[in-house]
């Protein structure tokens, strides 16, 4: 029984996807346990606030550009659907297809922090600031996290793209098959990408809408 | 040694072994290696130890000759760090040498020893493998908490000096810089620390899980892991899923101070006649809740390692299988699932709402119950045993006796009635020297003692362990014993002067007794740094298996080579057959890689 047990191991490339995979899942498990703790804050403080004209968690007194907002947040969520293109590419094996959709990833995840900046400019220049009141300190601490957690995709995306094209370039001046970025890393940044959109979808509703 | 071409892939066949790594740079310094990984952990550790037992004394000679000058130390640093002009302790020097006595104890000396050095050295031995399932991210989390350690430790050494809120760090005394020498630059790089430390933390989480889910050796299920990796297991669940709440407390207190949010300041916030919280907003209790979320795993995390220490330990000198295995693994896991829903039962009498007093104080008691097993399965495996009481043995037990103690005492503090008589007393503080030094720390020692002829091939001094075991026995208790009876007479904590309440001062010679066994305490460790450092390099040399134990690690060399197994080991069972009659004629244990004798194949141990 024992040497039944004694598997044949599986092949390196397919071990290592297994360890890599579940290690990202308990990387992102953290990352919800990270964003928790500011949101629960936000929850916290706003609740403890007294309703009232001045409260500043008020729509009216938030300040916000719900339209920009929506369209980072459409553009996210398409981000997100390119995103998963590029995997399902990378697992077919398409070198071309996996380059298209990465830079369309890498595109839309910069017009978000585009956008982002865009807001933050705005706000500075009306001299708000985290220190002026709370809302703006939660908003500025839940969105400048979750941007830079953006940013770390967009760079990791970034990564990713160059190695792919490297190879789509090589074959295409001197034939051959160069092996493309590892689908294994496509599809594990793809689900911290998915992460970052999911924490979006909460910010968005909780700090624009609600 | 004719070592394979470098590779870093496990085959089950042990046909690829990675190269050595040559050169004093790439073997101790730079290096992959979990093994040496886990020494640098301790050796760092060791420093802050030393550092942290320092600590301690200081706050004992306060304690027992308050505003007395400091011998020796006081007259070389008169007027510097906490000492005023004439070499005593100051009061808001006092409450700095508080601060960080715990915060390097707790984050910079016992979680980095048990699960940076026991974790990394231990994990991949107990699992079959050759390393951990990232050995890169492994030396990433060690050079993360160095940092960390160095900034901390360059806390003590900037203008006012280290932090000085307590371990606890509470909003608004860490808030605002004026609030006290100390809340300054000294909190704000205790952050800084404290967040680095959180990043290796929960990276180190992430590996060992990965490790021990996917690297397994064949024939190791998980009713046949060492309760030791067990408790690293569930351990590690509680640093990759608390730890990072830490870090958005540590997040929003620094956004609090450096960029003037006010998260954890309600408005109108005075400092003398400045209004420090002009629009405010924020909640003092935040900060407590979001604190302690990840405090109380914390705590967790500062026993678990060392019950899985004590397991197999006991069973190895007792000469018998741990009783109830399964019971001790869903006792563990159990432990893991009620410490996240119990962190209020530090807040009782923080002004929240009653209501949850209850429900926290209903969670805390039913994590006795966990423990609870656990004790009597340790009494269990005792009872009808043939002990051997070598140097690690006696550690154990100690672990065992003391955690009754601190354990009993923590339900005391469990029911809020009593808590809001006990809180913030020196009830509390022997409570947790119980557990965490009481416990923890002898399952460290007994550790130590146990796995050093792995770690070094070598043994330690037999007769200076005992030594060092007795001293420091005895001298505990006379510490941490009558600091109960301190709190139930209403000795606060963090007072720099006791002597100048009413009510304290009949307790002053208790004070002043637990002070010289302090003293005494601290000196017996030498004997133990001593005794360790110098079998080292002049210890007597070890065989393979001088415990005769069950575990994968112990069918090896000593000192482990640095690829650990030749050939990747199948285990047959579990590694608690002790005790047996004609086990493949070698005496009464039977490593995990051997069938029993007769027959193909193993019936012994669980699943």
């Amino acid at each position: 029984m024992a040497e039944a047990l004694a598997v044949h191991a599986p092949t390196h490339g397919a071990e290592d996807a297994h360890r890599a995979k579940l290690a990202m899942w308990l990387f992102l498990a953290s990352e919800v346990m990270f964003f928790s703790g500011f949101i629960a804050a936000y929850i916290v403080l706003r609740n403890a606030t007294p309703a009232g004209q001045n409260n500043p968690f008020n729509i009216e007194n938030r300040h916000l550009s719900v339209p920009l907002a929506t369209v980072n947040t459409m553009a996210l969520i398409l981000s997100s659907f390119t995103m998963a293109l590029a995997v399902a590419a990378g697992q077919r094996g398409d070198k071309a297809k996996t380059s298209m959709y990465l830079i369309c990833t890498i595109l839309l995840g910069t017009l978000f922090l585009g956008i982002k900046g865009v807001e933050y400019g705005t706000k500075f220049s009306h001299h708000i600031f985290p220190s002026t009141n709370v809302f703006y300190g939660c908003y500025f601490v839940l969105t400048g996290f979750h941007g830079l957690h953006v940013l770390i995709g967009v760079l990791a995306l970034f990564i990713l793209a160059v190695g792919n094209e490297r190879a789509v370039l090589r074959d295409m001046h001197s034939g051959g098959n160069t092996p493309m970025a590892n689908p294994c890393a496509i599809e594990c940044t793809g689900l911290y990408w998915h992460l970052v959109d999911i924490v979006w979808i909460f910010l968005f509703p909780l700090l624009y809408l609600l | 040694m004719s070592a394979e071409k470098h590779s870093e892939h496990h085959e089950s066949g042990g046909e690829h072994l990675p190269a050595e790594a040559t050169g004093f740079f790439r073997k101790y310094i730079l290096t992959y290696d979990h093994k040496v990984i886990g020494k640098q952990y301790l050796f760092t550790a060791f420093f802050f130890l030393l550092v942290g037992g320092g600590l301690a004394m200081l706050i004992r000679w306060q304690m027992a000759y308050p505003n007395q000058p400091v011998p020796v130390i006081g007259e070389l640093m008169k007027g510097r760090f906490v000492f005023t002009p004439d070499g005593s302790i100051a009061p808001e020097g006092f409450i700095q040498l508080t601060t960080m006595h715990g915060t390097l104890m707790i984050f910079f000396v016992i979680i980095p020893i048990l699960v940076g050095a026991f974790g990394n050295f231990l994990i991949p031995l107990h699992v079959g493998a050759r390393d951990v399932a990232f050995p890169f991210l492994n030396a990433l989390s060690y050079w993360l908490y160095l940092p960390a350690a160095l900034i901390i430790f360059a806390s003590f050494f900037v203008p006012q000096g280290p932090a000085a809120a307590g371990w606890t760090s509470y909003s608004p005394l860490s808030n605002l810089s004026g609030a006290t020498p100390g809340s300054g630059w000294g909190q704000t790089l205790w952050l800084m620390a404290i967040f680095l430390l959180g990043f290796s933390s929960i990276l180190g989480g992430l590996n060992f899980l990965v490790t021990i889910v996917k690297l397994r050796a064949p024939g190791l299920t998980w009713g046949r892991l060492p309760l030791v990796t067990w408790s690293q297991t569930v351990t590690a669940v509680f640093q990759l899923l608390a730890t990072p709440v830490l870090a958005s407390a540590t997040c929003l207190l620094l956004a609090d101070k450096l960029i003037g949010s006010t998260f954890f300041l309600p408005a109108h916030v005075h400092l003398a006649d400045t209004d420090m919280s002009p629009t405010g907003g924020g909640a003092v209790l935040l900060w407590q809740h979001i604190f302690w979320f990840y405090s109380h795993p914390a705590v967790y995390i500062l026993v678990l390692p060392g019950m899985g220490i004590a397991s197999d330990l006991i069973s190895t000198f007792a000469r018998k299988p741990i009783f109830g295995y399964r019971a001790m693994v869903w006792s563990m896991v159990g432990i893991m699932g009620l410490g996240f829903i119990v962190w209020g039962h530090h807040m009782f009498v923080s002004g929240m709402n009653p209501v949850m007093g209850m429900t926290f104080m209903t969670a805390t008691m039913l994590i006795a119950l966990p423990s609870g097993v656990k004790v009597f399965n340790w009494l269990g495996t005792l009872w009808g045993a043939n002990i051997r009481f070598a140097p690690p043995m006696l550690h154990a037990l100690s672990f065992v006796s003391m955690f009754i103690i601190g354990g009993l005492s923590g339900l005391f503090m469990a029911a809020t009635p009593v808590d809001i008589h006990i809180h913030d007393t020196y009830y509390i503080v022997a409570h947790f020297h119980y557990v965490v030094f009481g416990g923890t720390l002898f399952a460290i020692f007994g550790g130590l003692i146990f796995w050093f002829p792995k770690m070094f091939g070598r043994m330690m001094n037999e007769f200076w362990s005992k030594v060092h075991w007795a001293i420091t026995f005895v001298a505990f208790n006379c510490v941490f014993f009558p600091m109960h009876i301190l709190g139930e007479g209403g000795h606060m904590r963090r007072i720099a002067t006791p002597t100048e309440y009413e009510w304290l001062q009949p307790l002053q010679p208790i004070n002043v007794f637990i002070s010289h066994s302090a003293f005494v305490l601290g000196a017996a460790q030498l004997i133990f740094l001593a005794n360790f450092f110098y079998s080292m390099f002049w210890g007597k040399k070890a065989e393979g298996n001088p415990w005769q134990s069950n575990t994968l690690e112990w069918t090896q060399p000593s000192p482990i080579p640095y690829y650990n197994y030749d050939k990747i080991p199948v285990v047959h069972h579990g590694p608690y057959e002790y005790s047996l009659e004609h086990a493949n004629g070698r005496g009464d244990w039977l490593p995990q890689n051997e069938p029993v004798a007769g027959n193909g194949s193993s019936g012994h141990g669980s699943k």
